[in-house]
């Protein structure tokens, strides 16, 4: 059997363009197939890994998806705001542990500006249970101290002490620049593969300072804007927020909670659990997901059938050989394993050149994902399903190998020495 | 002890008129025979059926002290493979293994031809009938490199390394100019009398029949007349 082997190694490495021609394709469908499954669950991961030990999102009354992919994941924008007051009520509700409310609406050169308090800092979980981790300084606590996410801090080369004018709106180039009233860094965050890493925070005060003199919607006119050592942290009134996040005393609580926020006399509100949205999303998402894998099973089946293609034609070239193996002392049998084991050893490396490919462009490109798209993507290791798909890779390279292997059998049966 | 020994043997593909009859064909041990005919006289036939690639319908053929009509198929080919040397025509090769790996074929696949080597590897065997056959300097080289003629004196290399008890030679030097047909014979006769085995060299050039202790016609020991 290992010069079985050791023969279909030469045989292969003798036709080394039409081999590597044909291991390429094979390649290439098993990298789309196994890249399209890891980028879903690696996706989904990601998601699920940015928010922990969190029961509920709570926003203004909308849908549920919107609200937890900007109070999250910081896509799209909040439709409306929530008064502080509601906020108040739940932070001191009685089935509450605790809260995180978060304010946005600016920007920083594209990198979102999140207002929240110092609840963050305490309570905020990714990945089961990591918190937020200061690189250096520590937290934002004056009206116009800013904490830069990982990315951002990196991006700009900003250390703390580094002066930051915050714009208005979330647009990449702004019109509106709070030039008036610059952010001084107080803290750099570690790095922690969420959406964290690209965002500024700065405090619910430094929000509405910010916003002192706008109350028109734009910039204070020229000798208007009362100049920032004014204003202190008693003058300003917190009136809205854009969401909250909220820990319950127990997972029963939850779901009364839940209903009780989405009756809310006071003022319209949506309260989601972020796992159940999630869920919701991944189903949305799954016929997407079903699309591309039959798609990049059609690729196989071509791949496969190009390698089929190949080994037939060489055959008619090949019944010399077959004959000279007869003549060492090959069975048909072996002849037969010969021509299988070609098949095999072709899609096997295809298989294996496919899953390292697919591993390699996903670990070089769940960086970029993660910054230009804000789509966080953890990088997961084999799952049944990959080695399923492994699996069927290699038994369907076996089943096509058969078709020239019979012929080859044939031949060595038939034609015996006289192959020509 | 007989090396070949048919007895009433007849053969056709299925229910066809029979390609070949022998009553009688005798070769013993270390005889080198001479067999010739004009083509379609049956002569690949008779060399299918001792090599064991094709099974008699009716008859003995006992070569090397066993009756083929009783052995399995798989059987017959590791008994061809273990004790039988075979060269064809021409394109002796596999084109994808080197010289080396050309010669040593049947030593990695059959444990009987590995034991009867002297020297102390294969390697080293390789090399020794190799330089016996004046190819040693080739060994390493892919064998499309190779003129006809040094491609056919590796095919006797392969056909005689592990000492087969039986050499069969199908028109080995029909592809050569005279004179290297006459090279090519004497090389394989003394690397046949060295191993004692059995030759039989099938050609249909008369010219080189002197040079076997016995000749014999296949159109003489077959009886169907072709039509």
């Amino acid at each position: 059997m290992l010069v079985l082997l050791r023969l279909a190694f030469s045989s292969l490495r003798s036709r080394a363009v039409t081999t590597s021609l044909t291991v390429f394709s094979i390649a290439l469908s098993v990298l789309l197939l196994i890249g399209v499954d890891r980028i879903r669950q690696g996706v989904q991961e990601g998601f699920a890994g940015t928010l922990s030990q969190t029961d509920l999102v709570v926003g203004a009354r909308g849908g549920s998806l919107p609200l937890l992919l900007y109070s999250v994941f910081h896509i799209g924008t909040a439709s409306n705001e929530i008064s502080y007051s509601s906020y108040e009520h739940f932070r001191d509700h009685p089935a509450v542990l605790w809260t995180i409310p978060f304010s946005m609406g600016d920007s920083f050169h594209g990198y979102r500006v999140v207002a929240t308090d110092d609840n963050f800092y305490e309570h905020y979980r990714f990945r089961r249970d990591h918190s937020v981790e200061f690189a250096e300084g520590g937290r934002a606590e004056g009206i116009f101290d800013a904490v830069l996410g990982s990315e951002v801090a990196k991006q700009f080369g900003y250390h703390t002490g580094a002066k930051l004018v915050l714009s208005h709106g979330l647009e990449q180039v702004s019109l509106f620049k709070h030039a008036d009233k610059p952010f001084t860094v107080v803290g750099v965050l570690k790095q922690t593969a969420t959406p964290v890493d690209r965002t500024i925070y700065i405090t619910l005060y430094g929000e509405e300072a910010m916003h002192v003199g706008w109350e028109g919607g734009t910039p204070p006119a020229l000798g208007e804007a009362p100049p920032t050592t004014q204003i202190r942290k008693e003058d300003l009134h917190i009136d809205t927020i854009s969401s909250f996040l909220v820990r319950t005393r127990s997972r029963i609580t939850t779901l009364l909670l839940q209903r009780e926020i989405n009756t809310y006399k006071g003022e319209p509100l949506t309260a989601i659990i972020p796992a159940y949205t999630l869920e919701d999303l991944w189903n949305m998402l799954g016929y997407v997901d079903v699309a591309l894998s039959l798609v990049s099973s059609a690729v196989l089946v071509v791949g496969l059938v190009a390698m089929l293609i190949s080994l037939y034609t060489a055959l008619n070239e090949r019944k010399r050989e077959i004959a000279i193996l007869r003549a060492v002392g090959l069975h048909a049998r072996q002849i037969f394993a010969l021509f299988v084991l070609e098949s095999v050893l072709i899609t096997t490396i295809g298989a294996v050149v496919g899953l390292v490919a697919a591993y390699g462009l996903l670990w070089a490109f769940h960086g970029p994902a993660e910054s230009h798209f804000g789509i966080p993507i953890a990088m997961v290791g084999l799952s049944t399903r990959v080695m399923i798909y492994l699996g069927l890779v290699v038994a369907g390279g076996t089943l096509m190998g058969c078709v020239p292997a019979i012929r080859s059998y044939r031949i060595a049966l038939i034609e015996g020495l006289n192959a020509f | 002890m007989p090396a070949i020994h048919l007895k009433n043997v007849s053969f056709g593909y299925e229910r066809q008129q029979a390609l070949l009859e022998v009553p009688e064909l005798l070769i013993e041990e270390g005889e080198r025979v001479f067999l010739y005919g004009p083509s379609g006289s049956g002569k690949t036939t008779l060399l299918g059926l001792i090599a064991g690639i094709l099974t008699a319908k009716t008859g003995e053929v006992e070569v090397l002290g066993k009756d083929l009509t009783h052995l399995s198929l798989s059987m017959r080919d590791r008994h061809r493979g273990s004790e039988m040397g075979y060269i064809f025509q021409s394109f002796n090769l596999i084109p994808y293994l080197s010289v080396r790996q050309n010669i040593g074929l049947p030593c990695e696949l059959h444990a009987k031809r590995r034991k009867r080597i002297t020297a102390s590897s294969i390697d080293e065997e390789i090399s020794r009938i190799a330089s016996r056959l004046d190819i040693g300097e080739f060994l390493d080289r892919p064998v499309t490199r190779l003129s006809t003629g040094q491609q056919q004196r590796v095919a006797i290399a392969r056909a005689v390394i592990g000492a087969p008890r039986l050499v069969i030679a199908d028109e080995p030097t029909s592809s050569l100019d005279r004179n290297r047909q006459e090279n090519f014979l004497r090389l394989l006769i003394e690397l046949c009398d060295e191993t004692r085995a059995t030759l039989l060299f099938v050609s249909h050039d008369d010219s080189l029949m002197s040079r076997f202790d016995r000749q014999i016609s296949v159109t003489e020991i077959n009886t169907v007349v072709p039509c």
